[in-house]
């Protein structure tokens, strides 16, 4: 279990994460919307520890993270950043395995390689193993950073939870690998009880497959809650300034949002 | 793995060919020593022979340490390289970057043209302790001018830039001193700055030895750390590596290396830049195989620059400098026009 208390970060004068103190459970996929400049990103990181807040603490099964060191952090977290750059080419199955880094020393042990090979089929990129990285498209990219961030919290620690962030995941993917990978993430976080936090931009698809969203705006939290309790056209309004429609999906029966052009007309 | 095992056999050649030009090195030079001319030598000085002729002390006191102070010298120099590529997650990048060689040149040249200046006389020690120091003082102002409160990810690039400004600033200064200076020192102030072996005696054998291997060890260590960076600070941090240390553990095993290097030998270009191009081409950009490659290729190439340098104008030596460059320049670019490498 991951508990932020009245976490505060500031870059220079601008005040850029303002007392957020939120719960985020194991099994459960926690999605953080917000209009651009809400601070999404920055509570993620703050909430991976990548950042270190002004004030407030992160806690990870009730344990300040502050005081964890890096590597055993490393155990039971993973992030993927919003777009990951790789500076020198090397083969898809090296930096999947970067993944397993925190685990082994000098080399990788039997159960790296094959958590390695098991993550590249859970994604389908197996066939790309000893390609060279450089030579993969967008969407191929994001597909082996999903396997190494996996593989690097793929099986269970003792007496501790893992924890998965995900800082706009969907970026360079077409709809059916959106779809693809959301459900992945959520079947892999209820099966293994993995704490699984997220930014998207895709509003139907947070609703679709979210069991509880954090609405940001101006780095403080408007709503939190389950999908149609955060998701009203009051809240939308504030947050994004659009005038929402709630439709129903006939096929699950959550809602489904379509939007007029601006709050004022 | 097959790879693993691949890469350690690429260390065993690269020892191999190490061990092979060092020998070229030791027989040939302004004078050759033939096998028996060696081992002569060699047996003379481990059984104390008190007597020994002239040119068998030549090869003991001069050849062999300075076959020797090539290994080293070029080992930090590729290693150098290597870690500095990877801190910057920059190909382009050469371990003088941060200011580090032309602060030891600058010392260097301050030391031909105003030896009164200096109060201190250790001898021949001296000019490499004032090119360290000018070397690690200009590390420094690059650092201190580079660095603002807020740490963020234009960081590095704003290191980089001010390496580059600060470099351009002390070799004004060396242009500077050998505009003034009269003709042996100004003589000497370009000589240096394109750098020689023939300096080479056991005492730096000893001081390079210490911190190249003092370096390398260390790097060695870190070499999966820096494998994380490829993929960025965030990633790296999410990785379990603390990168705040990572750099600067990094920079300052670079710094050691290279300025002692460097104070040495004077300023050898070219040879951080190109070992871990090509080891990277042979072998891809695992720093667990580079970092140990670049050590044993430095060495090679700087052995073998060092044997063209002594025999090509034979008893006359051309400075290290110009061979490294002549050399390695078109290496350099037939690396670049390679597609497969930048892409």
């Amino acid at each position: 279990m991951l508990t932020a208390t009245e976490l505060v970060y500031r870059a220079g004068k601008r005040t850029l994460i303002d007392r957020v103190s939120a719960r985020f459970d194991p099994g459960k996929l926690h999605l953080i919307l917000g209009p651009n400049g809400a601070g999404k990103s920055t509570l993620i990181r703050l909430l991976a520890r990548l950042l270190r807040p002004a004030g407030g603490t992160v806690l990870y099964d009730g344990q300040d993270a502050a005081h964890r060191h890096e590597r055993d952090l490393a155990r039971r977290r993973a992030v993927l950043s919003q777009a990951v750059e790789v500076a020198f080419s090397l083969p898809v199955r090296e930096l999947v395995l970067m993944g397993r880094y925190p685990h082994f020393g000098a080399r990788p042990g039997a159960e790296d390689l094959a958590i390695c090979d098991e993550v590249m089929r859970f994604f389908d990129v197996t066939a790309m193993a000893d390609r060279s990285y450089g030579t993969l498209s967008g969407g191929e990219c994001q597909r082996v950073q999903f396997a190494r961030v996996l593989a690097q919290i793929w099986r269970p620690i003792e007496g501790a939870t893992r924890h998965l962030f995900l800082d706009e995941p969907l970026t360079f993917l077409d709809i059916r690998h959106q779809v693809d990978f959301m459900e992945k993430v959520r079947t892999f976080s209820s099966q293994q009880d993995v704490v699984v936090v997220g930014v998207v931009h895709d509003l139907n698809l947070a609703v679709q497959f979210a069991d509880r969203l954090l609405l940001l705006d101006q780095g403080r939290i408007l709503a939190d809650g389950p999908p149609a309790d955060v998701l009203t056209a009051d809240n939308l309004r504030g947050a994004f300034a659009v005038s929402p429609v709630l439709l129903t999906n006939p096929a699950t029966g959550r809602a489904h949002l379509v939007f007029e052009s601006s709050a004022e007309n | 793995m097959n790879a693993r095992r691949a890469d350690r056999w690429c260390l065993v050649v690269l020892f191999v060919l190490m061990i092979v030009t060092t020998v070229a090195s030791i027989r040939y030079g302004a004078m050759d020593f033939s096998a028996h001319d060696m081992a002569a030598a060699a047996w003379g000085k481990l059984s104390g022979q008190a007597d020994m002729p002239l040119d068998q002390r030549i090869f003991i006191q001069l050849r062999v340490p300075r076959a020797i102070l090539c290994l080293l010298v070029g080992a930090a120099l590729g290693v150098g390289g290597t870690l500095m590529q990877g801190l910057f997650r920059n190909p382009i990048v050469e371990p003088g970057l941060v200011g580090t060689s032309s602060g030891a040149a600058f010392g260097a040249a301050l030391f031909y043209v105003f030896p009164a200046l200096l109060r201190v006389n250790l001898g021949g020690l001296t000019l490499p302790l004032v090119a360290c120091a000018g070397g690690v003082l200009s590390t420094y102002l690059v650092f201190a001018l580079a660095h603002t409160r807020r740490e963020g990810r234009s960081s590095i690039l704003r290191l980089l830039l001010t390496g580059l400004a600060i470099n351009a600033l002390f070799m004004s200064g060396i242009g500077f001193l050998s505009y003034v200076a009269r003709d042996p020192a100004a003589r000497s102030i370009i000589y240096w700055n394109l750098g020689t072996l023939s300096g080479a005696d056991w005492n730096s054998v000893v001081v390079v030895g210490i911190a190249t291997i003092g370096g390398l060890i260390p790097a060695v260590a870190f070499a999966k750390s820096l494998n994380a960076l490829m993929i960025g600070d965030d990633e790296a941090t999410a990785l379990g590596v603390n990168v705040g240390r990572l750099k600067w553990t990094v920079l300052t095993i670079n710094v050691l290396m290279v300025a002692v290097a460097t104070a040495f030998t004077g300023v050898i270009s070219f040879v951080g830049l190109i070992v871990p191009h090509i080891l990277r081409m042979m072998r891809g950009p695992d720093n667990r195989f580079l970092i140990l490659g670049s050590a044993l290729l430095g060495g090679t190439l700087l052995s073998v620059a060092d044997l063209i340098a002594r025999v090509s104008l034979r008893p006359a030596e051309l400075p290290i400098g110009i061979v490294t460059a002549v050399v390695g320049v078109p290496v350099f670019l037939s690396l670049l026009r390679s597609r497969e490498y930048l892409s």
